[in-house]
């Protein structure tokens, strides 16, 4: 499993974000993407899982899996419905994803958000709305990881959170992380915008 | 096919929890069926007489309105939370989806929707005999209405207060239904059942604008989310 982006160019309201990158993930690997606000963080991360046409060059996958299928995109919007209690999500991930929902009360408890898994999601502070969001990379298993920003609200036991489910998930896997601050663990190659 | 149920017991959850539901669209029908009577000289000879021959096209005006209205925020809100780039990400194709997305609608919305439209029938004059049938058209007429209002609401789905434009998008998809829903009613208050040309002409409406509007929905969609 490889990820490899040749010469990338990305355009965002008819204005160059970003051009001429080249990079390379294996799995195993953590890049570390970063920038100042505004270099095209969220854009490449965006392009990666297919949703921002290049403007030039090409992102390409190899090995045998569907990229589309094969990741997990942690965006600035966490996908929560405030009107369904937070194990409801968990399942609705489960099934969207195509994974086995028995597994849901286990990420929850993963993520620490087993105590309160049957209130609704409106109580919920922007930290623990995060916490859920991470809920789904835990409940359905993906091998490409593209997070931007993950420690945005998360306080310093979510952040330790984070670390260790990103250490854990490298052994097999890719993480393509966009942030301001250290993931926590180190990266293969670190991207500067 | 489970993410698809899954998204389908999602959005019927979202629609009987608290917040949403079919409260609110089925209020504004009943709503703009009850000001009829009261907008009308009541001096006039003729005052039921008048009532009944506006009825049935008052109903189906009046439930074409309730779905532009339920329409508008089907699609808005995943775009605004992150939902939809979360199903973009699903085994399931998007057209499948949105396909959930609509007939839960359908089921948590356009069926309560369709059972008021018997009690508003008797109320505009149509033969009690008649109303159970009318909420049956409107029913059907319900499912064509959103399938195809899903374009639109795709289409504007980015753009806030969108119910206007989702209205000048799909009234001209909005017409057959109307026309020949309205047309069956009349027919089954006359006496004549549903087993009219018209009745079948809505429900054959009915089920291409629910076969073909998802693939246009998702199309739409996918645009949004560039």
């Amino acid at each position: 499993m490889k990820l490899i982006v040749e010469n990338l160019a990305l355009e965002r309201g008819g204005r160059r974000v970003l051009a001429g990158l080249s990079f390379e993930a294996r799995a195993g690997e953590f890049i570390d993407v970063r920038g100042r606000n505004g270099a095209g963080k969220t854009s490449l991360l965006r392009a990666l899982a297919g949703w921002l046409r290049p403007a030039e060059g090409r992102i390409r996958f190899e090995g045998e899996f569907e990229p589309a299928t094969s990741m997990h995109v942690l965006g600035h919007r966490d996908g929560v419905k405030s009107g369904i209690s937070l194990i409801a999500h968990v399942r609705y991930w489960a099934g969207l994803f195509g994974a086995d929902p028995a597994g849901s009360e286990a990420a929850l408890e993963r993520v620490g958000l087993a105590r309160i898994a049957k209130l609704p999601a409106r109580v919920l502070s922007a930290g623990q709305s995060r916490r859920l969001a991470l809920s789904r990379l835990i409940v359905a298993p993906r091998p490409i990881w593209l997070l931007d920003e993950p420690l945005a609200s998360l306080d310093e036991a979510g952040r330790t959170m984070v670390a260790e489910l990103a250490a854990e998930h490298l052994k097999s896997g890719i993480v393509v992380a966009a942030g301001h601050d250290p993931l926590g663990v180190p990266p293969a190659s670190v991207v500067t915008l | 096919m489970i993410a698809v149920l899954a998204l389908f017991r999602r959005d019927l959850a979202i629609a009987w929890g608290a917040g949403a539901g079919p409260a609110a669209p089925i209020g504004f029908f009943l709503g703009t069926v009850a000001l009829v009577p009261l907008t009308m000289d009541a001096q006039r000879a003729s005052l039921l007489e008048s009532l009944r021959n506006v009825g049935i096209p008052v109903i189906w005006i009046a439930a074409a309105l309730a779905a532009f209205m339920i329409l508008e925020r089907l699609f808005q809100a995943d775009l605004e939370e992150g939902g939809l780039e979360q199903m973009l990400l699903s085994p399931a194709p998007l057209e499948a989806l949105v396909l959930a997305k609509a007939l839960a609608l359908w089921i948590a919305v356009g069926l309560p929707l369709a059972a008021a439209a018997a009690p508003a029938a008797i109320m505009l004059q149509i033969p009690a005999a008649s109303a159970p049938l009318v909420s049956i058209a409107v029913a059907v007429g319900m499912l064509a209405f959103i399938g195809a209002g899903l374009v639109g609401a795709a289409a504007a789905a980015g753009i806030k207060r969108a119910g206007v434009l989702i209205a000048l998008v799909s009234a001209p998809f909005f017409a057959p239904p109307a026309l020949f829903g309205a047309a069956a009613c009349e027919a089954a208050a006359q006496g004549l059942g549903l087993g009219t040309p018209a009745f079948q002409l809505l429900c054959g409406i009915a089920v291409l604008a629910a076969a073909l509007g998802p693939i246009a929905a998702a199309a739409a969609l996918r645009l949004q989310a560039e």
